[in-house]
């Protein structure tokens, strides 16, 4: 450092006397509050080493005199979370289906919990608004294959139907094609009648005597004589609009021949009680219930 | 306007060479002034901090099921409370009326006596003159300060310092702890911050709107007003010529020369003026400006200086009004021997008047006529329409009952449709041969699900519109929301 001050004589700051072919340095130092900001920061730095979780060990890392730990902060959170769940929830679990439906604010609760555990539980066989699909029943509707109450769904849900489950439901539609106990003749004749018992056209040439021996015979054990079915066996009723994987002579030739065995899997365990009354709730509410 | 370029500080390099953009703020010490001004706005400042301190604790009895406090912003609620008027969420366009004729007011103000806002009720304004005054009680008048500032260090400023800042500190502590009162129940909330259980959001609000107030009225002060604010631009392009504005009128005060000076001029028959140059206007001005430059965009029209000077002219005996709420126009007429011309019923203040008055009863006939029911409708996307095993069709609906009365309210839902067409709802209603009998509680909303079916053979187009009705049969209040029936396009039917 020169011993006296040298002034640039352009701008009138002091040069740090460095001097580059003739060029000067200007000492222009760091704003003071900037340099405060610093301090400030190195300060506000060391405090946090010493206060929180900050440096790495071989093992471990050091913990810091606050004891703050992220990861305690979220087991808290959802501890919160899930008793303020236990606390709207133990409602909903106090009260009958009924009375849920019944008192608005459960009747809120229930299907604002259905409705997010549908999308993330059932939404994926019987679609985003449970309009199902071939082979996954049409929630909306007003057939029920084992029921529309609140308590049916429930069971339904909480059991599955052809589930692993102990108490599940059960019932079997036999592949009378593949087991040889009916030829195609039969079959062909047997699903013309069972077209013509919910109105639909039949075609012409269609052996509908044969169809309602067989139909006798072998069918109406399960689903009626007149095709009403039974929601004891989850067969489904014959003489109505609702197919539920499909209405054409084909379709209904591969249903006999075949058999159907479709599965819903069993809720219980996987589901807390909560959840599954409130899906119960949620399904009867789509297209009214029973 | 007068453009000033400030010399003072101007570079020292050779002539030719401009002045620099940038000038260092120069500190401003305003003197003490008494008068009719000054206690106006001691007057003004006492209404308004009374009024934003005090109100939060105003009580409005609204029954057992809302808020009782007169002025609320109930975020958790949804709710805005202002005495009698209570809005719901989608009812804040009331505010962008509420701007409107905000607006339609200052330009209303400053067609009339320039920038009354800015000089008696601008919270800039309102808090940097409390401020001030601290600053004048603890460190003495503007010869005091100036003196202070430019000594050393000593005991005695740092303990003068520390006091004023503590005092500033705690005004701009309690303007915050004020704002955080608006937004919840004012008694719990005070109680809450004095036993430190107040919510996190509490305390951060108070904090930051105690640094604003000391920062913007401690610190930054009338440069708020001249470097942050858009009003002074925006008001110079609004003002007309009959506009009052605290004017200096020298028709009177030129030339300026010492009382004296004055003395001898005038019995040699020389022109002297009444201004005597001893600038107690630019001492007391808290712009730290010269009003005798003429109009100009720092100054906000106070009327400090009116006092300042007024109180000079009793004390040397000549007629006060030097500096006053003039205009051109009238220092022009009075300079010809003409008499003063006053308009202020003119087009400009009759239109911003006409307007005002408009909005201001469009908006409360709004208010005293809007709907305390409402209904709203949205159709199920998906599926969006479900055969049914009779043959017949369904659609699914999420219906929204509105009531705002402060009583729980029977409602009754029907349905204006296709032929045939049905309406049930799921849950908690009750059919009546009118329809489905809904209660909603009081002040909300209740949503239901609603299903329309049609009976077999209904041969409905794509698209049929459907009205649904809600009726309150006690006060025959209604209301109606439309929306579709939909069906499987007819060529499609099998």
């Amino acid at each position: 450092m020169a011993d006296k001050k040298d002034i640039d004589e352009i701008s009138g700051v002091e040069t740090t006397g460095h001097e580059w072919d003739g060029l000067k340095e200007l000492n222009n130092p760091l704003p003071r509050w900037w340099l405060w900001v610093l301090y400030a920061t190195i300060i506000w730095a060391v405090g946090y080493w010493i206060l929180m979780p900050s440096w790495p060990l071989i093992n471990d890392h050091t913990r810091g005199l606050l004891g703050h730990s992220d990861r305690a902060v979220v087991v808290e959170r959802i501890e919160a979370l899930e008793a303020l769940r236990r606390e709207r929830g133990g409602r909903l679990i106090e009260a009958s289906l009924d009375e849920v439906v019944e008192t608005p604010a459960l009747l809120e609760f229930a299907m604002a919990s259905g409705r997010g555990a549908f999308g993330d539980n059932c939404a994926g066989c019987h679609g985003a608004g449970g309009a199902g699909a071939p082979g996954y029943p049409n929630l909306n509707d007003d057939n029920w294959l084992w029921g529309g109450t609140l308590e049916d769904i429930q069971e339904s849900i909480l059991y599955g139907i052809r589930s692993d489950h102990p108490q599940t439901r059960l019932g079997d539609m036999p592949a009378f094609g593949r087991d040889g106990i009916l030829d195609i003749e039969e079959m062909r004749a047997v699903a013309a009648y069972v077209r013509g018992l919910s109105g639909l056209e039949v075609a012409e040439g269609a052996d509908l005597d044969l169809g309602a021996t067989v139909y006798a015979d072998y069918c109406a054990a399960c689903h009626g004589p007149a095709g009403e079915g039974s929601r004891d066996l989850g067969a489904p009723d014959l003489s109505n609009n609702i197919w539920l994987y499909g209405a054409d002579v084909e379709t209904i030739v591969t249903s006999v021949r075949e058999g159907r065995a479709s599965v819903m899997p069993a809720w219980e365990g996987r589901l807390d009680p909560v959840t599954t009354k409130a899906l119960a709730v949620y399904v009867h509410s789509l297209g009214g219930g029973e | 306007m007068t453009i000033r370029a400030d010399t003072s500080t101007g570079g020292t390099s050779g002539a030719g060479t401009p002045p620099p953009l940038y000038a260092p703020q120069k500190k401003v010490y305003p003197q003490s002034v008494s008068g009719r001004f000054r206690n106006i706005k001691w007057a003004v400042m006492g209404v308004t901090l009374g009024i934003y301190y005090l109100l939060p604790f105003v009580r409005w009895d609204r029954g057992p099921d809302a808020p009782n406090q007169a002025v609320l912003v109930d975020f958790p609620g949804r709710r805005f409370y202002f005495f009698f008027i209570e809005l719901w969420p989608q009812e804040v366009y009331y505010f962008t009326g509420l701007l409107i004729l905000a607006a339609l007011t200052l330009f209303l103000m400053n067609a009339l006596a320039g920038r009354v806002w800015c000089g008696y009720l601008c919270p800039q304004t309102v808090w940097t003159d409390l401020f001030y005054a601290v600053e004048r009680w603890v460190e003495g008048d503007r010869r005091e300060r100036m003196k202070q500032a430019s000594e050393p260090w000593t005991a005695r400023h740092v303990r003068l310092a520390a006091t004023k800042h503590g005092i500033w500190l705690l005004i701009a502590w309690w303007t915050g702890g004020a704002w955080v009162l608006y937004f919840a129940d004012a008694p719990t909330l005070v109680y809450e911050l004095a036993t430190f259980q107040a919510p996190m959001m509490a305390w951060m609000w108070i904090g930051i709107l105690t640094f604003t107030t000391y920062l913007l009225a401690g610190f930054a002060r009338e440069q708020v007003c001249t470097y942050m604010c858009p009003w002074p631009r925006i008001q110079a392009a609004l003002t007309d010529e009959w506009a009052l504005n605290v004017a200096y009128r020298y028709d009177r005060g030129e030339p300026r020369v010492s009382l004296k000076e004055a003395t001898k001029l005038r019995a040699a028959g020389e022109p002297a003026g009444d201004c005597i140059d001893c600038y107690q206007c630019v001492a007391v001005c808290p712009t730290g400006i010269d009003i005798r430059d003429g109009a100009q965009l720092e100054c906000i029209q106070c009327g400090l200086c009116i006092d300042a000077c007024d109180n000079v002219m009793a004390r040397i005996g000549r007629p006060t009004g030097l500096i006053a709420y003039d205009n051109d126009i009238n220092i022009e007429r009075r300079r010809e021997g003409l008499p003063e011309l006053w308009r202020f019923v003119r087009p400009r203040t009759v239109i911003y008047a006409v307007v005002i008055a408009l909005v201001g009863s469009m908006m409360l006939w709004s208010l005293l006529a809007r709907d305390m029911l409402g209904v709203s409708v949205i159709h199920d996307r998906n599926p969006v329409y479900v055969q049914l095993s009779d043959g017949g069709l369904r659609n699914g609906y999420t219906v929204r009952l509105i009531n705002k009365h402060n009583a729980p309210r029977e409602l009754v839902l029907s349905l204006d449709g296709p032929p045939g067409a049905r309406l049930e709802v799921v849950g908690a209603a009750t059919q009546r041969a009118d329809g489905h009998l809904v209660t909603v509680g009081p002040d909300t909303t209740r949503e239901l699900r609603a299903l329309v079916s049609v009976p077999p053979g209904s041969d409905l187009a794509a698209s049929t519109p459907v009205t649904f009705h809600i009726t309150d049969p006690d006060t025959g209040e209604r209301e109606a929301a439309a929306d579709f029936f939909r069906a499987p396009a007819p060529a499609n039917t099998p």
